[in-house]
């Protein structure tokens, strides 16, 4: 789902205080550590005729009508759901707690972002070794599945629920009137954008309080952010030419004045979208939903085109948001619960009521299979909008890795991007602060960086 | 205690008038956020967004908006008052009483270590309630009661700054005479206590619920830390659950508004009611 606004704070304490836990890092090929992940093989269904409850959290929309299905279908598995509220909106903090309390109870939700954050809390099973998952995860597209194994062989710590690949969102009417044609290139979003300016609009927004969007276009570029080495030792590098080189086309249109640099995803942006002043919107699926309900007036005004290149004829993509269902360490039904995992975010039936009541984008290969997903929206013109997307998110750059401490690397570079669109401060010095920043809270958590 | 206050002759009309303008300026700068939030509660959504946040403007909504946040989810919003009422009436209730019975042992029974527990009691007041959470969760965790009513309950019935007031107050106000007298007179303590001392100390137990009542009632962290079923919310963390489903649920945003006034409504009757308490001391005129 989409990041972050007030829970920083929370977040960051959670980070704080889980320092404790994190003394031993074992970053991306770690050994399990005592108590921690459960060994893969050891993955065997109870006895039959046996009850199994399992608790399930999670904060997406109306998720109890899917576990509602499953329960109605598996008397012998019961799922007891509990909504709580968004992940660095205080449920990742209760998530660190539980952790350390050893009552997680079995499944729960947790963004692509902060898995490692998680993994490195010893707080995740293993469920690769399930045969469920050993026998559905290639449903799943690999730049997900890299991300849920942290790159070990065989290794599934979460099922992918949604995903959040990037596309832009374009207005059809004002593009076709002023006979321009959505960009296929960054050069040519560039050059639109000084032609919009001319005509009194802004072709987009650089969201300063989105960091993750920023981070998504990095990725698009090749960017990576962090890397661990064979034995454990993570590196961290946001000033890589690849992320310079977004840092300082943004920068560029910043300075021209010829994007919008207000708050993303909120109030504020609707405002502006309402006014018809941005032409543009870089967005994920999730955002479909958004600019229908919060910008009424754009009804049958918006298309979608794919994200526009690097080079002409490139196929790179980034995601921004997305998430996973992750079985805990505590668990002591993993194969149950990833039987559930793997039911909820690849059958059919769960994932057109995941996307009915919850909005999401499915990660599944299978998506644009759904009723839901292969229908031409009318909001967007009659395009099927979710074809778009789905060619998109086979396009994600698949070697691109989240750090342990992200919600604290999103603070440095959210504060710093607020400085920058106010001209105090450029993209590109941000980017090197957040290193610098994210170093020193990783090193204060005893993780070893290079 | 003091003599009833005297107007004097002597003061100068200036600065009295300066006083009554700065008491104004002041009272309006407490009370724009209320207005604020008077004015915006009773618009439509498509107002909120197209008006001036000061003043009224499109039809006068407030009572249906009410209507509509008090139904929306089955009455949730009502369940999270019920639970506010809860938490901070019984957990200010008994944290008056405790505090109120420890004050005046600290202040009226001389024993061995009696200083020790009170500096104790006194460094219990540095620390913030924030910093006690995740201990206490883990606490919770142990006996299995994280996730219900008594985890959010049970921690709200302390207050060691009570403790502190309701000593002081003591000390200074149930005079040793009195104590002396109902014993004399074949009063058990308990009921010295309850008969006498209670009703001395009345204007501080006052402040001490009230500071509890509002402590709790404004309380965030504790319940986010303990609680996962949203039915166990206080208001607080309601709202804030509301806050962030916004961009999902644009209704939310007016209902946010007008949960958040709702939400002080307790809190003003409260302060009202008990006003009168804190007019007079009933020592006054108690010892000659």
């Amino acid at each position: 789902m989409r990041n972050h606004r007030p829970g920083r704070l929370l977040a960051v304490t959670a980070a704080v205080v889980t320092t404790v836990a994190v003394t031993a890092a074992c970053g991306g090929g770690g050994d399990p550590g005592p108590g921690g992940t459960t060994a893969a093989g050891a993955c065997e269904p109870a006895p039959p005729g046996t009850k199994v409850e399992l608790t399930f959290t999670s904060w997406v929309p109306g998720m109890q009508k899917t576990v509602d299905l499953w329960n109605q279908n598996n008397p012998d598995i019961q799922v007891k759901y509990t909504e709580v509220v968004g992940g660095n909106d205080g449920t990742y903090q209760a998530y660190a707690n539980q952790i350390k309390a050893g009552t997680t109870g079995d499944l729960g939700m947790i963004e692509f972002d902060n898995l490692p954050s998680f993994r490195l809390q010893n707080g995740l099973a293993d469920i690769g070794g399930c045969q469920p998952v050993a026998e559905g995860i290639d449903g799943y597209p690999e730049w997900t599945r890299t991300q849920v194994s942290f790159g070990e062989e065989g290794a599934v710590y979460g099922v992918p629920q949604d995903v959040g690949p990037l596309a832009l969102y374009y207005r059809k009417d004002l593009y076709d009137a002023a006979g321009l044609k959505p960009p296929a290139t960054w050069d040519e979003y560039a050059q639109q954008a000084a032609q919009i300016q001319a005509q009194g609009g802004l072709i987009g927004n650089f969201m300063p309080d989105q960091p993750a969007w920023f981070t998504a276009l990095a990725w698009q570029n090749g960017a990576r952010w962090f890397t661990v080495g064979d034995d454990g030792t993570w590196k961290v590098d946001m000033t890589d030419p690849k992320t310079l080189q977004v840092a300082e086309f943004w920068q560029k249109l910043i300075d021209a004045e010829q994007v919008n640099t207000i708050p993303g995803i909120g109030d504020v942006e609707w405002q502006a979208l309402d006014a018809g002043q941005e032409w543009t919107l870089i967005g994920a699926p999730w955002t479909a939903k958004l600019i229908e309900t919060n910008v009424p007036s754009g009804n049958g005004k918006w298309a979608v085109a794919p994200l526009p290149q690097w080079s002409a004829g490139g196929t790179a993509g980034g995601s921004w948001g997305g998430s996973t269902t992750v079985v805990w360490a505590g668990s002591a039904h993993p194969y149950e619960a990833a039987k559930f995992a793997m039911w909820a975010f690849g059958d059919p039936a769960a994932l057109a009521l995941n996307n009915e009541n919850g909005g999401q984008f499915p990660a599944h290969t299978g998506q644009t299979d759904l009723p839901a997903l292969s229908e031409p929206s009318a909001y967007f013109g009659g395009q099927v909008i979710w074809t778009e997307f789905a060619k998109a998110n086979d396009q994600v750059d698949p070697s691109f890795a989240w750090g342990p401490t992200m919600t604290d690397t999103y603070d440095t570079l959210s504060n710093g991007f607020g400085q920058a669109v106010n001209g105090q401060a450029k993209l590109a010095d941000v980017l090197g602060d957040a290193q610098a920043r994210t170093i020193e809270t990783m090193k204060a958590q005893a993780i070893q960086v290079g | 205690m003091t003599a009833p206050t005297r107007t004097s002759t002597r003061q100068n009309p200036l600065s009295v008038g300066g006083a009554t303008l700065f008491m104004i300026l002041f009272a309006g700068y407490f009370l724009a956020p209320v207005w604020w939030l008077v004015v915006t509660a009773s618009k439509t959504r498509a107002e909120l967004r197209a008006s001036h946040g000061l003043w009224f403007s499109g039809p006068f909504e407030l009572p249906g908006n009410v209507a509509d946040v008090l139904g929306f989810d089955g009455g949730l919003f009502l369940k999270w008052m019920a639970n506010s009422v809860l938490y901070a009436g019984v957990g200010g209730a008994v944290a008056t009483l405790v505090a109120a019975m420890a004050g005046y042992a600290l202040a009226k029974y001389v024993f061995p270590g009696r200083e020790a527990v009170f500096n104790v009691i006194l460094a219990g007041v540095l620390v913030p309630t924030t910093a006690l959470a995740l201990p206490l969760f883990l606490l919770f965790s142990e006996v299995d009661a994280t996730n219900t009513h008594l985890a959010v309950l049970l921690p709200s019935c302390v207050s060691p700054f009570g403790v502190y007031l309701a000593r002081i107050y003591a000390a200074a106000s149930v005079p040793d005479e009195l104590i002396e007298a109902a014993r004399l007179d074949g009063a058990s303590e308990m009921r010295t206590f309850f008969a006498i001392a209670v009703r001395l100390m009345a204007p501080a137990l006052v402040t001490v619920f009230l500071f509890q009542f509002v402590a709790i009632w404004n309380n965030f962290f504790l319940p986010l830390v303990m609680l996962q079923d949203s039915t166990l919310y206080p208001i607080t963390l309601g709202l804030h659950t509301w806050n962030s489903q916004i961009p999902h649920n644009p209704d939310l945003q007016l209902f946010v508004i007008v949960g958040a006034l709702l939400s002080i409504v307790p809190l003003i009757v409260a302060f009202l009611f008990l006003q009168r308490f804190w007019r007079s001391g009933l020592g006054v005129g108690g010892v000659k």
